[in-house]
C-alpha cells in the first residue's frame, strides 16, 4: 500500500537517491539544495553539502531561501570566504558531485540559465551562471535536476551557460574539462542519462503513472528510450515523511508562503 | 587611517559620478544603506560591480545610477527575476545598461587579483561556454610549464569598494564574520573603501584569523545600525524574507517603482528614516 504523492515529490525523492552517504555535494540553490538536504535527512546523512556562498559542511534545519542564508553558516563545519570555495574546493578537485538546476537543458546535458532569445536583444533575461559553469566543469561528476517540459528541454539552446556534453560524442574530453560530466538529468517524469558513446541523454527509467507518449510530447527533440528503460520505485513513507516535513518546516521559519525557486 | 564620518559624508567624498563601485556582500551584509545614500545623492553613470547584483542593484539600475554592469548572477534569490535590471537589458529603461557578464568563479578570481595587485585573474573555465562569445574580455593564457589553456580575465579593480560589517572599533578597524563573500578581496582591490557597520565598539576582541580590515585600507567608516535589511547581519538580525518578496510586485511597474523609491529613499534624510517608514509599513501590513 503505497501513499500518494505529487510528481514533484517523486523527483525531488529520485534526485536525492542519487547522492550516496559521505558524498562530497556542491549544491545549487532550489530544487538541487531541496533534494541534497533530503538525502541527508535520509539515506546520507554524512553527505558533505557544499554551498558557492561558503559554507562546508552545511546542515540546516530549513531549506535555505537564498545560496547565503544565516542556517547554512550556522550550521556548518566551515564557512570559507567566496574565492576559497571555487579556488581550493571546487577547482581544486574536493567536489564528487554537483547538483545543479536548469532554465534550458539539450540532448547533451548543456545548461542555459542566461538568455533566452538573442544576446543583444533577449526576450528574457534570466539570472545568468552563477557558479554553475566551473561546477558543471570541475565536479567529478553532476546531477541536474529539472522540471520537465518543452521549454525547458529544447532541441537547441539559445545560449551554453555550462557544459555538459558539448556536441556530443567525446568533446567534452576535447575540451578538457577535469570532471565527467552530467551522470543522470532527474525530472518530474524520468530520469535521463547520457548513452554510453553518443551522449546523448535518452530515458534510463519512467516515473511510476507516467507513460512514454507523455515524456515525448514534452521534451523539445526526439528523446530516446535506453534499452532496458525502467521504472522508477515508488517514493516510499520514510522519503516522503522526511521531505513534508522539511518543506512544512521551511514554510513555518521563512514567514513566506514557500515556493521552490 | 579609516576616518568615522556620516554616510552621507562618506558617500560624498568617496563615491563620485562615473566611478567604478563593487557593493559586495554576498546575500548576507549587503550595503543597503550605502546603496540607498548613493541614490539619495543622485549619482549617475556609475559602473557598476558585484557578484549577485540582488535588490540593491535593482534599486540602483531602476533609479538610474548606472551605465554598466559587471556581474555573474542577477535575480532575486529564492524569489524570482530582478525586474528593474532586466527592464534595463531588456528594454534600455531608464537608460541603457553596458553588461558584462562573467561566472561566480571568474568574478571571485578577478577580485583576488585585484587585490594581489595582478592584471588578470586565472582559472579553469568557461571551456565549451557561449561566454567569450559575448564578452570579449574572457580570454585565455597557456601555462608556461604545462602547456595547459587556462581562462584569463581582467582583474576587478573598482575606484571604491563598499561594505557593511559587523563592528569597528573607535580607530576604524573592522571586523566581520559569518558568509564573507568577497568583502575583503573587495576592499583591497579598490583604490577607496567605504565601511558601514552595526556598532561601534571600544575593542574588538577578535580572536586571531578572524576576518579583520584594518583601519590603514580603509577610506571612512559609518555607524548603520540595521545597515545591510533586508538582507541580513549574523548576529544581529536575520534575513528579510517578507521584503524580498515583496520587491516582486513593487519592482514590476516602473511607476510603482519609482514612486517607492521617492518616498522610501530620496523623501527620506537617511536609512534611520527609512527603517522608521518601513516598520509603519509592516504595522500596516504593506509594503508600498
Amino acid at each position: 500500500m503505497s501513499i500518494s504523492y505529487t510528481s514533484d515529490e517523486m523527483m525531488t525523492v529520485a534526485a536525492a537517491r542519487m547522492l550516496w552517504n559521505g558524498a562530497v555535494c556542491f549544491v545549487g540553490i532550489g530544487l538541487p539544495s531541496t533534494a541534497a538536504n533530503l538525502a541527508r535527512l535520509t539515506h546520507a546523512p554524512d553527505a558533505v553539502l557544499i554551498y558557492e556562498s561558503g559554507p562546508i559542511g552545511a546542515k540546516p534545519t530549513v531549506l535555505p531561501l537564498s545560496i547565503g542564508d544565516g542556517n547554512l553558516a550556522e550550521t556548518a563545519e566551515t564557512v570559507v570566504s567566496t574565492p576559497e570555495i571555487f579556488r581550493y574546493w571546487l577547482q581544486g578537485g574536493r567536489v564528487d558531485v554537483g547538483f545543479l538546476g536548469a532554465a534550458q537543458l539539450d540532448r547533451f546535458a548543456n545548461i542555459n540559465t542566461t538568455v533566452v532569445g538573442s544576446y543583444e536583444k533577449p526576450k528574457v533575461r534570466l539570472p545568468g551562471a552563477g557558479g554553475a559553469p566551473e561546477i558543471s566543469s570541475s565536479a567529478k561528476e553532476v546531477l541536474i535536476v529539472v522540471k520537465h517540459s518543452k521549454r525547458t528541454l529544447v532541441n537547441k539552446l539559445d545560449f551554453v551557460t555550462s557544459v555538459g556534453f558539448g556536441t556530443g560524442g567525446d568533446s567534452r574530453e576535447k575540451l578538457g574539462l577535469s570532471g565527467k560530466g552530467p551522470v543522470a538529468v532527474i525530472t518530474d517524469l524520468c530520469i535521463l542519462r547520457p548513452a554510453p558513446v553518443s551522449r546523448e541523454l535518452e530515458v534510463a527509467s519512467i516515473h511510476p503513472g507516467v507513460d512514454r507518449k507523455t515524456i515525448t510530447d514534452s521534451t523539445g527533440w526526439e528523446i530516446r528510450f535506453a534499452d532496458g528503460c525502467g521504472s522508477t520505485e515508488v517514493p516510499g513513507p520514510a522519503e516522503l515523511g522526511a521531505l513534508r516535513d522539511l518543506m512544512a518546516r521551511t514554510a513555518r521559519a521563512h514567514g513566506v508562503e514557500w515556493e521552490e525557486a | 587611517m579609516a576616518e568615522w564620518v556620516t554616510l552621507a559624508e562618506a558617500i560624498a567624498t568617496h563615491v563620485h559620478d562615473g566611478d567604478s563601485v563593487a557593493l559586495e556582500g554576498f546575500t548576507h551584509l549587503i550595503p543597503f544603506a550605502a546603496g540607498h545614500e548613493i541614490i539619495r545623492q543622485g549619482r549617475r553613470d556609475l559602473s557598476l560591480v558585484r557578484m549577485t547584483p540582488d535588490i540593491i542593484y535593482d534599486q540602483l539600475i531602476g533609479a538610474g545610477c548606472a551605465k554598466k554592469l559587471t556581474f555573474s548572477w542577477g535575480g532575486n534569490p529564492g524569489v524570482g527575476s530582478l525586474h528593474r535590471f532586466r527592464d534595463a537589458v531588456e528594454n534600455g529603461w531608464p537608460g541603457p545598461l553596458a553588461i558584462e557578464e562573467r561566472s561566480h568563479s571568474d568574478l571571485a578570481n578577478a577580485y583576488v587579483a585585484g587585490a594581489a595587485n595582478l592584471p588578470f585573474a586565472v582559472l579553469r573555465g568557461y571551456a565549451g561556454s557561449d561566454f567569450a562569445r559575448v564578452n570579449d574580455q574572457i580570454r585565455s593564457v597557456t601555462c608556461p610549464f604545462t602547456g595547459e589553456v587556462l581562462a584569463a580575465t581582467p582583474a576587478v579593480r573598482p575606484d571604491v569598494a563598499v561594505i557593511h560589517a559587523q563592528k569597528a572599533d573607535r580607530k576604524g578597524n573592522v571586523l566581520l564574520w559569518g558568509i564573507l563573500g568577497v568583502q575583503k578581496e573587495a576592499v583591497l582591490a579598490a583604490k577607496r573603501a567605504v565601511v558601514t557597520v552595526e556598532e561601534r565598539v571600544q575593542t574588538l576582541d577578535a580572536p586571531p584569523n578572524a576576518c579583520v580590515l584594518p583601519s590603514w585600507v580603509v577610506s571612512a567608516v559609518c555607524e548603520v545600525p540595521r545597515g545591510a535589511t533586508p538582507s541580513y547581519a549574523h548576529g544581529y538580525y536575520e534575513r528579510d524574507n517578507v521584503f524580498y518578496k515583496a520587491w516582486d510586485k513593487v519592482s514590476r511597474d516602473r511607476e510603482q517603482f519609482a514612486s517607492w523609491v521617492k518616498r522610501h529613499i530620496l523623501e527620506t534624510q537617511d536609512f534611520a528614516e527609512y527603517l522608521l517608514l518601513q516598520r509603519e509599513a509592516k504595522e500596516q501590513a504593506t509594503l508600498t
